[in-house]
């Protein structure tokens, strides 16, 4: 696949018949087959349902048609999103073999636009965890350094697209799964606000969290991805009923006035030194940019963590409890004399790994009788707060600035302990908390090892801001250079 | 960055967990899981700091009221596609072990 230019040239060449969805699939599929074992990004692709789409793309261009924004531009998909007649398996045993038998309406968006969706990102079980390692089937390998984890949950979607594997992914993020993975892997990556995209499909978590949303090697072709899943849907009642703004008209036109909040509580000494240079280094260019810097305090940034780990928990514990192996997913195979309940139980034990079992527990413990208001109550209390909070100081400024994580990838097996994986999202939970929108930018690299390790920044803004986010966001891509610069595979495939 | 948690969990409190939850865990497991649960809920329990007398508690960050879908009769899923998925099918319905023993308790 060619690097040159982005998402809607390569559609345009497909439009204009200079290219053809099917070379252009073909290209993306020889390079996964090259490099993706070494990897491991994808759980799945399907090259001959994925090719009939292409070939159906083509068909259109003959026929004098316009298949879409999106036409003949190859998306790789988060394994937590469902399609018809694929495997999804949440990277989790309890779902190694469920076919879907709908669309998520990302999907019906993604082929109504005539985008090909052609594989299925490996990610953490259930899209629990900040690095890809608990996936029931395999890490993802950060293609920066092999050594090193991608990020996650969608980690497979971040290092497909670094990887330069696709143009674009979908992910999911429901604490930063979208964003964290992207700073990690030197991408973009949006998280839009919730109810802006809707979830049907989207194998759930932490319901009133949960985001889909896209990764790109730009801000232009993650709008543009954006802007064609985006909008209320009859099947997601979250949906917000506002039209979708033009994301991509007045993109690349400066704001003017431009507020940038920067929290004291994001330039701390716990970030790796090198973050916080990055994020000097962009208000430098905010203020180059004519954008005025403004000094804010978000004092509940640092009881996000323990908010989110009883909402989470607490959602995905009633949500999961759909996996009983009765109606979907594996059975487990009873001994004589075993009942109901053991079949309820055995079959979860069996199909659940570790970090979902004990997520389960902790959401089970913070809902059961006595612990009720102790813990779920006051999240949600909590809750309100740091949403006000955020509304509150969204009236001193238009965006918010400040790291995507405290520091570059971490090598596979590093964070053993949970709790210093969950302190990983410190950055990014509250956006999910408060549903505002958030996106990672990549700002450059560092050297760690004698592997350049890419750095994100993240921008983050009001309910329903997408447009300000995003203009923001090209305002500092265009003037900053660390635009598609992406690792060289060869090289460190050759070196792990 | 591990906290001391106020309270501790026993092994016969996380075994009840565990049951509610459906999950069938072994002794090990029990333990392990209990610390990590001990260790967790020592960080959650910073939110204890917090003043939230006379907070409302917030649900879903989007406030929305309850939204009807217009009373209209469409296409459902195939049954079929649907039941695929099923571990075990008798005919078109689901088979499940006896559910009831014979004096019909469950």
């Amino acid at each position: 696949m060619s690097n040159d230019g982005g998402i809607l040239q390569l559609s345009e060449q497909v439009r204009s018949g200079q290219a053809t969805a099917e070379s252009v699939l073909d290209s993306c599929l020889e390079r996964i087959d090259c490099y993706d074992p070494v990897l491991g990004c994808f759980q799945d692709t399907f090259a001959d349902v994925a090719r009939e789409r292409a070939r159906e793309v083509d068909r259109l261009v003959n026929d004098g048609k316009d298949p879409g924004l999106l036409a003949g531009v190859p998306v790789a998909v988060k394994d937590t999103i469902v399609s018809r007649n694929e495997i999804t398996t949440c990277g989790s045993r309890i779902l190694e073999n469920f076919v879907s038998p709908y669309d998520a309406t990302v999907y019906t968006r993604l082929l109504a636009a005539g985008a090909v969706p052609f594989g299925k990102t490996r990610c953490d079980e259930f899209a629990m965890g900040s690095s890809t390692e608990h996936c029931a089937f395999g890490p993802v390998r950060n293609p920066w350094d092999t050594s090193r984890v991608p990020g996650g949950s969608s980690g497979g979607s971040a290092a497909a697209v670094a990887a330069g594997f696709c143009p674009a992914a979908l992910g999911s993020d429901t604490g930063g799964s979208i964003r964290q993975p992207a700073a990690l892997c030197g991408v973009v990556g949006i998280k839009p606000t919730y109810g802006r995209v809707s979830r049907y499909g989207l194998v759930g978590f932490g319901p009133s969290l949960d985001q889909v949303g896209p990764f790109a090697r730009s801000v232009e072709d993650a709008a543009a991805i954006l802007q064609v899943i985006a909008g209320e849907d009859v099947h997601d009642s979250t949906t917000i009923d506002t039209p979708v703004p033009d994301l991509l008209g007045e993109l690349h036109t400066p704001l003017e006035k431009l507020r940038v909040g920067v929290p004291s509580e994001y330039l701390v000494e716990g970030n790796d030194p090198a973050v916080n240079e990055r994020v000097h280094a962009a208000m430098d260019v905010y203020r180059s940019l004519g954008a005025e810097i403004v000094d804010v305090q978000l004092p509940l940034t640092d009881v996000g963590i323990a908010t989110y780990y009883v909402i989470g928990p607490a959602e995905a514990s009633s949500n999961l409890a759909r996996y009983d192996g009765i109606r979907y997913g594996r059975r487990a195979t009873l001994e004589p004399g075993e009942v109901l309940f053991d079949l309820y139980a055995r079959s979860r034990s069996e199909g659940f790994g570790d970090e979902v079992k004990r997520r389960i527990m902790l959401g089970t413990y913070v809902l059961s009788a006595g612990y009720y208001d102790a813990y779920y109550k006051r999240a949600l209390q909590v809750r309100r707060l740091i949403r006000d909070e955020f509304n509150s100081v969204f009236e001193q400024c238009d965006v918010l600035l400040g790291p995507t994580t405290n520091g570059p990838a971490f090598a596979l097996g590093s964070k053993n302990d949970p709790l210093s994986m969950y302190l990983c999202d410190r950055y990014t939970v509250n956006a999910n908390i408060a549903g505002i929108c958030g996106i990672s930018l990549p700002a450059g690299t560092m050297d760690v090892d004698g592997h350049e390790l890419p750095i994100g920044i993240q921008l983050q803004a009001p309910a329903l801001c997408e447009p300000t986010l995003l203009r923001a966001a090209r305002m500092f891509e265009a003037a900053a250079g660390h635009e598609d610069h992406l690792p060289d595979l060869e090289k460190t495939v050759a070196a792990s | 960055m591990a906290h001391e948690s106020e309270h501790t969990i026993s092994i016969d409190e996380a075994r009840h967990v565990a049951d509610l939850a459906r999950l069938q865990m072994t002794e090990e497991q029990i333990e392990s899981c209990r610390g990590d649960l001990e260790s967790i809920l020592g960080h959650i329990e910073t939110i204890n700091a917090i003043n939230v007398e006379g907070i409302e508690p917030l649900a879903a960050a989007i406030e929305m009221t309850n939204r009807l879908s217009p009373d209209e009769v469409h296409e459902s899923l195939p049954v079929e596609e649907v039941l695929a998925n099923a571990p075990a099918l008798e005919d078109r319905y689901i088979a499940v072990p006896k559910v009831l023993d014979e004096d019909g308790n469950n």
